[in-house]
């Protein structure tokens, strides 16, 4: 019956034995009377056989091995000493408690994995491949770039790729955090891992598995714990001294004073044993890992991924964050913000802004610039039955294009000074774009012909939106304990001071080449006494990625490079989510440290009482699996609020 | 070179630091991290394939049912 049952099912049913055979031989045992006293022994040792088999066998192995502090040995030691003076019920109450010790700890750590096990559910297991004679499923391995998936509703997208067929909303909750899903459309690029809602979706691969979203991301967790934290290591070097140290005492214990004393053997060995009981470091070795596994797998049910326990914990320290500005503040995609169409003489308006939008969108109807692209987008009209021609491009000032028969100009600064106009707004936060008219084609020889003055017909200004949560996620820093923010940006000062302003950034500094945003950092991190967070996205802030303490990387729009230097991204590109992982941080932190103090506190203190004669093996019980227990469980309430925390944003 | 590998019935977590500890002192290997919570052991190593028989051999000595998990 027993075999078909798994090690840990087997493991219950023999504590349960055990424990029940244990319960009747107490009672005999202060019932004298009913039962005589060697029937009540043999009901101990019987129960002592059941459960404690498992360790003294294993003792015996790691013996030949030359393991002597391996805590089955101390476990095996202590009890079978306890058998020797005729403590039969200290030395099977050891023995259980030990066991159902063991059984607690696998429970939790499997309970554990178990919650981060729904982040590995992302890898798929098949692709759907078109060929040409229909359709075949393959393993997502084998797909090639430029191959043609078919995803079906309720599929998960195998690989990263673009839409060439097909429309629907897709769940990338287990990528982001995010509940709310994301419409797609054909011609829209898309991540592995993301749930197809509805809609058949057929899809040109892009990448091969190994650099799919989804293979990125497992790599990532899966080697989040090759990175411990101080804490972590503390607990390992701690754990090499401590054990070999208590062993040694309990030997000195046992041995020196019954010399001096001349006598007392058995009650200075017993005290020697309840060292060896305490002697194990378990509660701090599962405990500490646990609280940071843990505040990780908080991190990741809401979309961010820490790429070790040490960088969870360094988080707990940053006072200072240093923010790029395009695509990590704001969204990166230009929109138009405002539109002005120049004033005639009499005050009046020389067109309507739509007229002046509309014409925008005419001269920039064949660059694909952002900045043409917004302009188009805001238009939003059909451009194909326009009568344009002799579109050229000036490079790096603007366009100019003939229509219906006028030549008409639409571009920087640069561009309106060589048309000879100095007449226009210079001082505003955005980027603008100027449109100017030189009059008919006709009097004009020749497309390159320059014209000696143009009218001047307005301007529209077109700015980087600034994410919805940003100016939240700033003052939320701020009460996490986050005492100075500062955003270096490529930008003009004037730009760069109205998001500053407006998300309520301390300092800024603008105007800044790439390599000039190494050298900012560098000066703001010598100069700070905490530790000092940089967030980027763009593949330029790389360098300063991997300069800081922590690296947070926008992940959903970041480039490749910067994710890879970052030790924290950002899946969903939310900066609201930074407080978030400071706040886990702490409180992960904050559950190691009451482990610590708690675990040492315990054990110091039975280890004297124990010393001093004042302590019993059930005491000694209590020092090493009690106190594994407790940490253990207050470790799990990290996993348990982690789910809080996911329903909290 | 580093390189990640599943361990097969890794069951305490003393028992995953000693491993550690022993594979660290192999003179061939840079560094190594074992994580109980995820089961793995991560190797730096110049030559891993040469390295991960000696790193079975730590782990057996400690935990004799404990697998290096070779794809």
């Amino acid at each position: 019956m027993l075999k078909n049952l798994s090690k840990q099912q087997k493991d219950i049913f023999k504590i349960a034995a055990a424990a029940v055979i244990f319960v009747i031989a107490m009672v005999l045992h202060h019932l004298p009377d009913i039962a005589p006293a060697p029937a009540v022994i043999l009901l101990f040792l019987a129960a002592y056989i059941i459960v404690g088999y498992g360790p003294v066998s294993k003792a015996v192995v790691n013996i030949s091995h030359g393991k002597v502090f391996d805590e089955n040995f101390l476990m095996t030691v202590a009890t079978i000493g306890a058998l020797v003076l005729r403590q039969w019920d200290e030395a099977v109450a050891v023995m259980l408690f030990y066991a159902i010790g063991e059984a607690f700890e696998h429970y939790a750590v499997n309970k554990s994995r178990g919650s981060i096990s729904d982040l590995m559910d992302i890898c798929p297991d098949f692709a759907n491949r078109i060929t040409e004679d229909g359709e075949e499923t393959v393993d997502p391995y084998d797909i090639m770039p430029g191959d043609i998936i078919i995803v079906r509703p309720g599929e998960r997208i195998p690989l990263d790729g673009v839409i060439t067929e097909g429309a629907g909303s897709l769940d990338s909750s287990a990528l982001t955090g995010e509940s709310i899903p994301i419409d797609v459309a054909e011609g829209m690029a898309v991540s592995s891992g993301c749930i197809d809602l509805n809609g058949v979706l057929k899809i040109r691969v892009t990448s091969e598995f190994d650099d799919s979203t989804v293979a990125r991301i497992l790599d990532l967790v899966e080697n989040s714990g090759s990175k411990k934290a101080r804490v972590e290591k503390f607990i390992t070097k701690f754990a090499r001294y401590y054990t070999p140290a208590v062993v040694f005492s309990a030997l000195a214990l046992a041995v020196i004073p019954p010399l001096i004393l001349h006598g007392g053997w058995s009650d200075w060995i017993y005290r020697a044993l309840l060292f060896l009981i305490i002697s194990c470091p378990c509660a701090l070795v599962i405990s500490v890992p646990l609280a940071f596994f843990g505040g990780v797998g908080a991190a990741s049910r809401i979309g961010v991924l820490v790429k070790g326990s040490d960088y969870l914990e360094a988080m707990a320290d940053v006072d200072t964050i240093v923010f790029d500005k395009t695509g990590t503040l704001t969204t990166g995609i230009f929109k138009v913000a405002g539109i002005t169409p120049a004033l005639a003489e009499d005050g009046s308006s020389l067109m309507t802004e739509d007229q002046l939008l509309g014409l925008a969108a005419h001269i920039e109807m064949y660059s694909n610039h952002p900045i043409a692209r917004s302009i188009k987008e805001a238009y939003a009209n059909d451009l194909s039955d326009s009568n344009v021609s002799d579109v050229t491009e000036i490079s790096g000032k603007g366009m100019r294009a003939v229509i219906e028969g006028s030549v008409y100009y639409a571009g920087n600064a640069g561009l309106m000074h060589d048309l000879g106009i100095d007449d226009y707004p210079q001082d505003e936060a955005a980027t603008l774009v100027h449109i100017a008219c030189a009059g008919s084609a006709d009097s004009l020889s020749g497309a390159e012909a320059e014209p000696e003055h143009a009218l001047y017909l307005g301007h529209i200004a077109i700015s980087d939106a600034i994410k919805p949560n940003a100016q939240k996620a700033i003052s939320l820093m701020k009460q996490s304990g986050i005492d100075r923010t500062v955003m270096l940006t490529g930008d003009r000062e004037i730009i760069a001071d109205k998001v500053a302003s407006e998300l309520g950034i301390d300092e800024h500094i603008s105007g800044l080449l790439p390599e000039g945003k190494v050298e900012a950092f560098e000066q703001i991190i010598t100069g700070s006494d905490g530790k000092v967070a940089f967030v980027g996205d763009g593949i330029n802030d790389a360098p300063t990625l991997a300069r800081a303490d922590i690296g947070l990387a926008m992940g959903g729009m970041g480039q490749q490079a910067a994710i890879e230097a970052a030790d924290i991204v950002i899946m969903d590109d939310d900066p609201s989510k930074i407080p978030v992982i400071k706040r886990i941080s702490k409180r992960t932190i904050g559950i190691a440290k009451q482990n610590v103090v708690f675990a040492l506190a315990v054990k110091f203190a039975v280890l004297i009482l124990g010393a001093i004669g004042l302590a019993n093996m059930w005491l000694a019980v209590f020092a090493d699996v009690g106190v594994s227990v407790i940490c253990i469980l207050n470790s799990m309430r990290m996993i348990v609020s982690s789910r809080k925390e996911a329903e909290r944003i | 070179m580093k390189k990640s590998f599943k361990l097969e019935n890794l069951d305490c977590a003393n028992c995953a630091a000693k491993m550690e500890a022993a594979i660290n002192k192999l003179d061939e290997v840079e560094e190594c991290s074992i994580s109980f919570m995820t089961q793995r052991m991560n190797i730096v190593a110049d030559d891993i394939d040469a390295v991960i028989p000696k790193a079975q051999e730590c782990i057996s000595k400690v935990e004799p049912d404990c697998k290096i998990i070779v794809r």
